[in-house]
């Protein structure tokens, strides 16, 4: 169903952290960007769509005022809004937002972090654009910051902060198949598995908390009203957001999974784990019934390799990405 | 990241330095002719054995330890366990410190690399602690330490959860990101490729609290399951195996941490490096602040109790390069032994420098590791700038 194509090779390793890909696509230029995290750098890579250029830029994790230690970036993610792009960089002292070619910093948001270390680590985690104009991060405290995003400049501010969870922050995810009819438009996943649902606007609303089972979700998605979430037991399950109905239960992977990725226009789900696999799965949703079909299409296994990111590189699912711990190149497949 | 890690990364990697070290003592008692000066008895071995699991489980250097702290870097961690491999009256020669601290790196990124579950670090750790804890199981107060550091690993570690378990693993994993040091006994296990990476098998038992993959389940809106599927895995999985105990005491079950070298061969230890990626932080600039200050807290808190400074130092080389360069060796050893640079000390043989260019490379970790206690006019001290301020933390340690 896929076979492999030329890797793009990057400038560092890539780092066990979960959900290390992010991937846009700027259809006007013909270009897709990759960004991948090392310990404390953001690899950026844009390649042209021919297959001919590729440029490297790399983003250090630079705080103000911290002249000596360097911090370790947890995420680095696109957030796609109506009126703009930015790429967000979470770490340990921050988070910064950038323009999404990684070329200015418009914006940095500190931490708290107190002068000794508590037994508490902090840093951020978990990216996602919603709705109009809203970019939310998730911190290791539990909290989700939201923030406003103007059209253009670097007049973002803090609008909210949303204390639900009490446990580490793993993933957010905002609705994406761009269906105005759908209620929620974010879900947050934490380390105990607890899923919350929610409505974005000035305030935002709890619609629903899903209960975890005191196993890590370290990855979310939410199409079209569904909550697909991966777990660190392999498992993958599938809910109904605004009501917590379970659909479908998947024994996935035999390891930890650390990237989901879903292809809206097709339906496609993509899921990779530190089991070296990645699997591609159709979902069904048949709204009369309340019901989704899950069917497994097809395997990729990378050799030796614990899989950290994994994105599809358009809405169709036509073609996938994927990066591995100590792998120092993006793995790319295409449909045949 | 992770604010727990360096408890586990001392005792793991130091436990791999107390295998390597058993291992290669014992070796060296296996020479032929039982004449020949500096010899290691039984002895000589348990008191080395002693002196460092002493010095490493020291209840301040374990509080110091066991303290909320970022995770240090390679060079912090390279000072610390080469002080407390000489916190013994055994000397490693600098390249000796270097292939064993790669050694240490690669056999513990095995160990972590192939953790079947985050929590599983901590069986990993105990199995470390459990095999040091026989190594000085006849010396009551050295047991002591290592029950009661134990008992403090237990009480920190059992409330942790399992993404914390797997955030404390990432941070591992980052630390030891880029080594692809090939070692001959994992390449003979067939664990390692020659490439430098870990084999990955896709058959076997899953872990713990892991469903076999394979299964799609689907549920109606009242929870009731209407359909299930296969789907093929790519791979052969079996059920999980027991689980092991979190206890002091109790079957691990992981094999991971034990001492793998105890039936091998010493020259089975080699090391080669499949690509010299370097660490980011091998440049020469000097550690950042914060890590100077980390360093001296845990260097201050390291006690040498038991190193008699009226004794000499034996120094070891651990691993010889080839068995045609042992001539030269000798050839070494007896122009250097009649020197009088060194007139207190044994000398077991001396490494011959083939290349010019390795006999500088060791020059320049030679004057980042002086021995600064039992030479204090050591040449290598005035050695370039960037390294006096190296020497001079290290020499003011000592004075602690």
């Amino acid at each position: 169903m896929y076979h492999k194509e030329k890797s793009i090779q990057i400038k560092n390793s890539a780092s066990s952290l979960y959900n290390n890909l992010s991937v846009q696509r700027i259809a006007p230029r013909h270009l897709t960007y990759f960004t991948v995290v090392h310990a404390n750098v953001v690899n950026m890579v844009s390649a042209s769509w021919d297959g001919l250029n590729y440029s490297h830029r790399q983003l250090q994790s630079k705080e103000p005022n911290v002249a000596t230690s360097t911090s370790l970036i947890m995420q680095a993610a696109f957030c796609v809004l109506p009126s703009r792009d930015l790429l967000v960089v979470t770490s340990q002292k921050g988070i910064q937002m950038y323009e999404s070619d990684g070329s200015i910093m418009v914006y940095w948001h500190a931490l708290d972090t107190p002068e000794t270390p508590t037994a508490q680590a902090i840093f951020g985690r978990g990216i996602s654009a919603v709705g109009q104009n809203y970019i939310c991060v998730g911190v290791s405290s539990g909290s989700i910051l939201v923030f406003d995003v103007p059209s253009k400049g670097s007049n973002i501010t803090l609008s909210e902060v949303l204390e639900e969870h009490n446990e580490s922050i793993t993933d957010l995810a905002s609705e994406c198949s761009g269906s105005q009819e759908c209620i929620a438009d974010l879900v947050s996943a934490d380390d105990g598995g607890n899923l919350y649902v929610w409505k974005s606007g000035e305030e935002f609303q709890i619609l629903n908390k899903i209960a975890g089972f005191d196993m890590t979700c370290s990855s979310v998605k939410l199409w079209k009203g569904t909550v697909v979430a991966g777990y660190g037991t392999g498992q993958i399950r599938i809910y109904e957001a605004v009501t917590g109905i379970l659909h479908a239960e998947i024994t996935a992977h035999a390891r930890w999974i650390y990237s989901l990725d879903i292809a809206p226009f097709s339906g496609l789900l993509l899921s990779a784990a530190e089991d070296s696999l990645v699997r591609v799965w159709h979902l069904t949703l048949t709204p009369e019934t309340n019901s989704v079909e899950v069917a497994h299409l097809h395997n990729e296994c990378v050799t030796d390799t614990q899989i950290c990111g994994a994105k599809f590189c358009d809405g169709d699912g036509y073609a996938f990405a994927v990066t591995g711990y100590d792998l120092s190149e993006i793995i790319r497949y295409t449909q045949t | 990241m992770s604010v727990r890690t360096l408890p586990l990364v001392f005792i793991n990697l130091g436990g791999e330095m107390l295998y390597i070290l058993d291992q290669r003592l014992q070796a060296h008692n296996t020479s032929e002719d039982n004449s020949e000066k500096g010899v290691w008895s039984e002895y000589d071995r348990k008191r080395v054995m002693n002196d460092i699991v002493g010095t490493m489980f020291n209840k301040g250097f374990m509080d110091e330890l066991l303290k909320p702290q970022q995770l240090y870097s390679h060079r912090t961690l390279k000072t610390v366990l080469t002080r407390l491999a000489h916190a013994s009256i055994m000397r490693l020669n600098p390249a000796s410190m270097d292939r064993l601290y790669e050694l240490m790196i690669m056999a513990v990124k095995y160990q972590v690399f192939l953790c079947p579950r985050p929590r599983d670090l901590l069986l990993i750790s105990y199995n470390h602690i459990d095999t040091i804890r026989e190594l000085v199981k006849e010396t009551p107060v050295a047991l002591n330490q290592v029950e009661e550091a134990h008992r403090k690993i237990v009480e920190v570690y059992s409330s942790l959860s399992e993404g914390e378990f797997q955030l404390l693993r990432q941070t591992l994993l980052i630390f030891l990101s880029d080594s692809h040091v090939r070692v001959s006994l994992f390449m003979k296990n067939k664990v390692q490729n020659p490439n430098g990476r870990f084999v990955l098998s896709t058959s076997g038992p899953v872990p713990h609290g892991v469903d076999i993959p394979g299964l799609i389940r689907t549920f109606d809106s009242k929870g009731k399951e209407v359909k299930q599927s296969e789907f093929p895995t790519g791979g052969s999985y079996t059920s999980p195996i027991r689980e092991g105990s979190f206890e002091l005491h109790g079957d691990r079950v992981i094999r991971l941490g034990l001492n793998m070298y105890t039936v091998n061969h010493p020259e089975e230890t080699h090391t080669s490096k499949a690509s010299s990626v370097k660490h980011t932080d091998d440049s020469p600039n000097l550690l950042a602040k914060e890590e100077l200050n980390q360093l001296a807290r845990l260097m201050g808190s390291m006690k040498a109790e038991n190193t008699p400074k009226s004794e000499p130092y034996f120094r070891i080389n651990l691993f010889t390069t080839d068995e045609e360069g042992e001539e030269e060796e000798e050839e070494a050893a007896e122009r250097t032994a009649g020197g009088a640079e060194e007139p207190l000390f044994g000398v077991l043989n001396i490494q011959a420098m083939q290349d010019e260019q390795v006999a500088t490379e060791l020059a320049r970790i030679a004057g980042q590791f002086t021995e600064g206690e039992e030479q204090p006019d050591d040449p290598s001290s005035s050695s370039s700038s960037s390294n006096n301020k190296g020497d001079d933390l290290l020499a003011m340690m000592d004075h602690l």
